[in-house]
């Protein structure tokens, strides 16, 4: 069964994977929909170690044969880690001659203006192993020197007496025409055939040599790596009984099968979030929310994507390994399709300081799972995030997580003061107070620039929040914004796994292709449409065989302007000799869009070209929400914490989300305790519990906010 | 039971912090508003723009990080310009401003500065609402042309250099000055671009005053004046801590630099007092017969600048940390050019000014301060025209931003092809390729050109281009430290000098219009930093690393 749109036959599960830095979530899928699922300690030497122990003890746990599961779904941040702590390959460059140094002379700027200490990121592949060969195209792909033969069997000579692992290929102009890149690596595979050959025309055949270079480096050094661990997962699970096909997810939020993860396994960075994104849209379809805010937020940072339509927004390059304070310049450069989001150094473990204006400023540091906040004893002596949340009351000191650690609420006071409250004269609640406000603003500051960034106006979104942090957060965080709805799913603590298991096949094949509406090439651009189809299908077709969905887009400017917006066009026509109008006016009508006004009378460039292929997904059951108020719970008990709205410490109703039914009506302020995380509601929020238990909340009409 | 937090001082300064924090994130998006939609590839590749928010005397409150050092402060100072020459009594909501006056903006004719008040409905003791001046926001960008002779440096007086703006109404009441885009539109080149950019401009300040207005409901407070004094004595006690760190005194440097035609000294004299640090530029070089002067408002944005990044890295730009800083200059010296003097190109002077003043205070932090550096950018900025008057072929401009190495820091080495001060970026060869008849064969670290020390400085790059088939390049060099190269500091040795060339031999001049002929390869050899700190005291593994990466031959 390679097919994802058939629902799943009785008595067969599927399982979604996800492996993280910290913990390996395992989430197995029920035959009635409903899930399961397991979190274990990653294992870092052999991350198919902890996924196949989490699967025996879950299948066990659900009486289910491994023999019946129908489809196993992976993603992983071993890729990203690879490259993050540089644990790669032996990998050689080969460039033009002339271009030995892109990689390391960067944008030939600094990311931080202010610090004349300022460490550039170092090049993933150092400069004695960037070797160049004397070849040349031009702009339009035409020859301008050629292909030295003599040259490159000289270099792979060399290759050979170096010890090379794998060899990245890149030369100038080749997302016009490869021919030179698939030359060398024909040359190098005849004389080398064990050899792992990334090459850059099909890794990513994006204009832009830096970001393009920097890609096929980073697939070179990744892939032994990658291949080898994909592998033998495989077969590990063959071994145990497991017959599905294994698929992977990808940054761009779909599935791929294992030969393309191991072929472009550049692809897999990112998999774990983008999980999440999926997650988080698949829940907008279902409850018929046509824009939401997708809120995940763990230990070490919180991470945001608008959802309209039930489709997150992908972007064509991200940065990987931000080094400082994940300012954007500080990392490397991946161009690829991949779900857009911004990260922000904003985690339960993320540390709090005061800096020299005396402002409480919190991260990009964090105390992470070791030592981890000053609350778990475990030696942290840095005040943290959920330090703050432990002294606000929002905690429970014997619940927290799905670990077996109590949180000691005389240690978080005491690095409250420590950290923050000695310095500026402050008490521990009112330093808890501040540290949890910062927070906040620092994550509403960085949603609203996406928001901007993407011509997008936040009024009118609906929050979905998941990961261990977010639901702490995510009712400040939706008054600080101004939106009106939050859903907290259930299963937040593990939203990415599952996110997997509601994936589609998809491939998004993208390149440049550089043409003016003074002077549209007709011909080319069917040809690059076609050309773009053929290859997003073909990947596809390796998992299912299921009716499918083709979006094409094109990224056009007006001529003159450095940033391109996207313009989607029609599934399947082509274009003809009024392609020139079409294009200005669906680009006039997208930049009205973004920025307010078109300007008349300019020429308009495309710059690159996208299609991306997707199976088709059976339509979800809709389930509307309602905040009708039903029967209005009375607490469990009470605890003591701080309400926003007041600013006053009040007695906090407390509430086990696994003992609400159904229909049953929440006033804030309040605290809903689970095993993975907490929901804090504040005093003029309602929250009503749905048929499927997602927690829907809202601000209550009769308060004032 | 319950118990209430301490309302009083500390959750008013946590209140002032978080919206502190708000102003400078609505300057920010203001910012990254303009970038997006900027057609001057210097605004979108070097951020040659800036944006910020100002209290109702026109002391600024937060600026935008995204930006350029040579608007510091300028932009800063131009708002009291405008509430001055508007006059308090003729400005109104739905007013826009504008002016790109080189003396009461940003140092050119080529940076287009918009302000905007902003008016809110406050109660007053009857009762009664009225519209009240609270704030500004303004905006500065670099456009793609400003009329005139084109950007350049070889106008001879401010005139030549294209249309200027005395500050006026954009906008009237909601009512768009019409005769002033006329004008505008007649007298630049490419004048969709321009009044686009303009439009964006005072887009990019509406989207800062919306925002403003949501800010100042959703914190209830009527304005600014007191959040503005929050920001300044915070940022006035953290400046005197900073200022503190270096002995007081007086520190002198001067540095001479290419120039055109003849060399040009630059000299400073920085004295520091308890309240602040005071640069004056007498001894520096009188101006020039060409564009390449300084108004002295350019020149104490870069003194500025390298202050701020040398003393108190952390501190935002407002009124309170920028009025630690004052210049002065004898009338007619290069850093002080008056109206009508020719300033179109200041920037290659100015850039120098950061490690002017940093050389200065070098003598009182030692430790602190790096190696003298590449200094001005490498632009190649040429007009690619048909070689054969016969066979005409569209013309094109084209621009290529490219950086030398910078100074060597006390621990650790100079950067390799990266900008300072400037924050510029470089574009992409490919994407220079595919706009104009270039091809560039050669772009690539040029070893052995930082200068030798415990810590080395940053490599300079060789670049080799030419035209395409049928193209010629008419260009005006800018090119400095040819003659003059970066200075080591604490005995480490100087960077290599710069070297233009024709690819046959030819010899180019650093400055001025010059051909480079069809089938000609241009050679740039971009001079390095300086070293920092004796040779002799470099580590050993940092020197064998030099050699096998082949940064040093």
């Amino acid at each position: 069964m390679t097919n994802s749109s058939t629902p799943p036959t009785s008595g067969s599960v599927r399982i979604g994977a996800d492996v993280g830095g910290t913990f390996t979530d395992i989430v197995l899928e029920r035959p009635d929909g409903t899930y399961a699922s397991t979190k274990v300690l990653t294992t870092h030497d052999a991350p198919e170690r902890a996924i196949l122990d989490g699967l025996e003890s879950l299948a066990a746990a659900e009486s289910v044969a491994l023999a019946d599961v129908e489809q196993f779904i992976h993603g992983t941040t071993l890729a990203t880690n690879a490259l993050i702590e540089r644990r790669g390959a032996h990998t050689a460059l080969v460039t033009t001659e002339g271009f030995r140094d892109v990689i390391e002379t960067r944008t030939e700027s600094r990311f931080e203006q202010y610090d004349l200490n300022i460490v550039l990121p170092k090049p993933l592949i150092e400069r004695r192993h960037r070797h160049t060969l004397s070849e040349r195209r031009g702009a339009r792909g035409d020859e301008l020197i050629p292909f030295d033969e003599q040259g490159a069997a000289a270099l792979i000579e060399r290759i050979a007496g170096e010890g090379y692992e794998s060899v990245a290929v890149g030369f100038l102009h080749s997302y016009v025409d490869g021919t030179n890149e698939r030359r060398f690596r024909d040359l190098l595979l005849e004389a080398l055939p064990d050899m792992s050959v990334s090459i850059s025309c099909e890794v990513s055949p994006q204009m832009r040599e830096y970001e393009r270079f920097n890609t096929v480096c980073a697939n070179a050094y990744v892939q032994p790596l990658m291949a080898t661990y994909l592998v033998r997962l495989r077969d590990q699970l063959q071994e145990r009984g497991v017959v599905a096909p294994l698929y992977l997810v990808h940054s761009g939020g779909g599935l791929m099968s294992v030969d393309s993860a191991a072929a472009f396994p550049v692809r897999l960075v990112e998999s774990g979030p983008a999980g999440g994104a999926i997650f988080a849209a698949d829940l907008a379809e279902r409850y018929g929310r046509d824009r939401v805010f997708s809120f995940d937020m763990g230990g070490t940072t919180a991470k945001i994507s608008l959802i309209d339509d039930s489709r997150p927004a992908t972007a064509k390059t991200f940065e990987v390994d931000r080094t400082a304070r994940f300012k954007k310049g500080s990392g490397m450069p991946i161009s690829i399709p991949v779900i857009d989001m911004i990260e922000i150094g904003a985690g339960g473990g993320s540390i709090a300081h005061v800096d020299t204006l005396d402002q409480i400023r919190i991260g990009p540091h964090s105390a992470g799972s070791e030592p981890g906040p000053a609350a778990y004893s475990l030696g942290g002596e840095d005040a943290t995030v959920t330090d703050a949340n432990l002294q606000l009351g929002r905690l429970h000191p014997d619940t927290f997580g799905a670990t077996d650690i109590d949180l000691s609420p005389q240690l978080a006071t005491e690095a409250l003061v420590r950290s923050v409250g000695e310095r500026l004269g402050l008490d521990a609640m009112t330093a808890a107070v501040g540290v949890a406000e910062v927070v906040d603003e620092n994550m509403a500051n960085a949603a609203r620039a996406h928001a901007v960034e993407n011509g997008k106006n936040l009024g009118g979104y609906t929050m979905i929040a998941f990961g261990g942090g977010a639901p702490l957060h995510a009712a400040r965080l939706m008054d600080k914004l101004g939106l009106d709805e939050l859903i907290v799913p259930p299963g937040a603590g593990v939203g990415s796994a599952i996110g997997f298991l509601v994936a589609p096949f998809s491939y998004e094949a993208v390149r440049s292709f550089y043409t003016s509406t003074n002077d549209f090439d007709v011909v080319g651009s069917n040809r690059v449409l076609s050309e773009l189809t053929d290859e997003a299908m073909a990947f596809v077709r390796q998992g299912t065989d299921t009716e499918v969905t083709v979006e094409r887009q094109v990224s056009m400017r007006y001529a003159g302007q450095g940033w391109e917006i996207p313009v989607m066009l029609d599934a399947d026509s082509s274009f003809d000799d009024f392609a020139a109008e079409l294009l200005s006016a669906k680009f006039t009508k997208a930049y009205e869009e973004f920025f307010g006004r078109a300007i008349d009378d300019l020429a308009i460039e495309t710059v690159s070209w996208s299609v991306r292929v997707s199976s088709v997904l059976p339509p979800r059951d809709r389930v509307s929400l309602a905040s009708t108020v039903g029967e209005m719970l009375e607490p469990g008990g009470h605890r003591d914490a701080y309400d926003p709205v007041t600013g006053d410490v009040v007695p906090t109703g407390l509430f086990e989300r696994t003992s609400l039914e159904p229909g049953v009506t929440i006033d804030g302020p309040a605290i809903i305790a689970e095993q993975q995380t907490t929901t804090v509601l504040a005093s003029h929020h309602r929250c009503t519990m749905q048929p499927d238990r997602t927690l829907f909340i809202t601000r209550r009409t009769e308060v004032s906010s | 039971m319950t118990q209430t937090i301490d309302t009083t001082e500390t959750a008013r300064t946590l209140h002032n912090q978080v919206m502190w924090n708000r102003l400078i994130s609505v300057v920010e998006e203001q910012a990254l508003a303009l970038v997006r939609t900027a057609f001057s590839t210097s605004v979108r590749e070097a951020g040659d723009l800036s944006a910020g928010v100002f209290d109702p005397d026109g002391r600024m409150i937060a600026q935008a990080v995204t930006g350029t050092p040579g608007h510091v402060n300028t932009m800063a100072a131009a708002v009291p310009h405008f509430i001055n020459d508007i006059g308090p009594e003729r400005i109104f909501p739905g007013d826009v401003y504008i002016t790109n006056d080189p003396w009461k903006g940003t140092g050119h004719l080529h940076d287009i500065t918009v302000c905007t008040p902003v008016f809110r409905p406050i109660a007053g003791d009857d009762g009664q609402e009225t519209e009240t001046l609270i704030g500004f926001f303004a905006s500065t960008a670099h456009v793609v042309d400003i009329g005139g002779r084109g950007y350049g440096p070889d106008g001879k007086e401010v005139y030549e250099e294209g249309i200027n703006i005395p500050i006026m109404k954009w906008v009237d009441r909601g009512t768009l000055n019409s005769d002033l885009v006329g004008i505008v539109r007649v007298n630049v080149r490419e004048s969709d671009q321009v009044l686009g950019d303009i439009h964006g401009l005072a887009a990019s300040n509406e989207t800062g005053r919306r925002r403003l207005l949501d800010m100042l409901d959703e914190f209830a407070i009527d304005g600014l004046r007191d959040l503005a004094t929050f920001v300044f004595d915070r940022t006035d006690a953290a400046m005197q801590q900073a200022i503190a760190t270096v002995e007081p005194g007086v520190y002198r440097n001067e540095m001479v630099v290419d120039g055109y035609g003849e060399p040009v000294t630059l000299a400073v004299e920085i004295t520091v007092t308890e309240d602040g640090m005071h640069a004056d530029f007498t001894g520096t070089s009188p101006v020039c017969p060409l564009g390449i002067n300084v108004p002295l408002g350019y020149a104490h944005a870069y003194f500025t600048y390298g202050m701020l990044v040398a003393l108190a890295p952390e501190l935002p730009n407002n009124y309170a940390s920028l009025a630690t800083f004052t210049v002065s200059a004898p009338d007619g010296v290069i850093l002080n050019a008056k109206h009508p003097d020719p300033v179109a190109v200041r920037h290659v002077l100015g850039h120098f000014v950061t490690d002017l003043c940093l050389g200065a205070v070098a003598q009182a932090i030692p430790e602190r301060i790096p190696a003298e550096g590449s200094g001005a950018l490498w632009n190649f900025q040429a007009s690619a025209r048909s070689s054969d008057p016969m066979d005409p072929r569209p013309p094109v401009e084209i621009l290529m931003f490219n950086s030398g190495g910078t100074g060597a820091r006390p621990t650790l080495d100079g950067l390799t092809s990266t900008a300072f001060p400037s924050g510029v970026r470089t574009m992409s060869v490919e994407a220079t390729e595919q706009v104009g008849p270039i091809v560039i064969w050669r772009k690539e670290i040029r070893p052995d050109s930082g200068g030798v020390g415990a810590q080395r400085g940053g490599l300079g790059q060789v670049i080799e281009l030419g035209p395409t088939e049928g193209y010629r390049f008419d260009f005006s060099a800018m090119f400095d430290r040819i003659d003059h190269p970066a200075r080591g500091r604490a005995g480490g040795g100087d960077g290599a000098p710069g070297a233009v060339y024709l690819d046959d031999g030819t010899p180019f001049a650093g400055k001025g219009r010059q051909v480079v002929p069809e089938e000609r390869r241009l050679v740039l050899e971009l001079p390095g930093g300086g070293g920092f700190g004796d040779p002799a005291d470099r580590d050993p593994d940092d020197a064998e690393q030099d050699r096998i990466q082949g940064y040093v031959t």
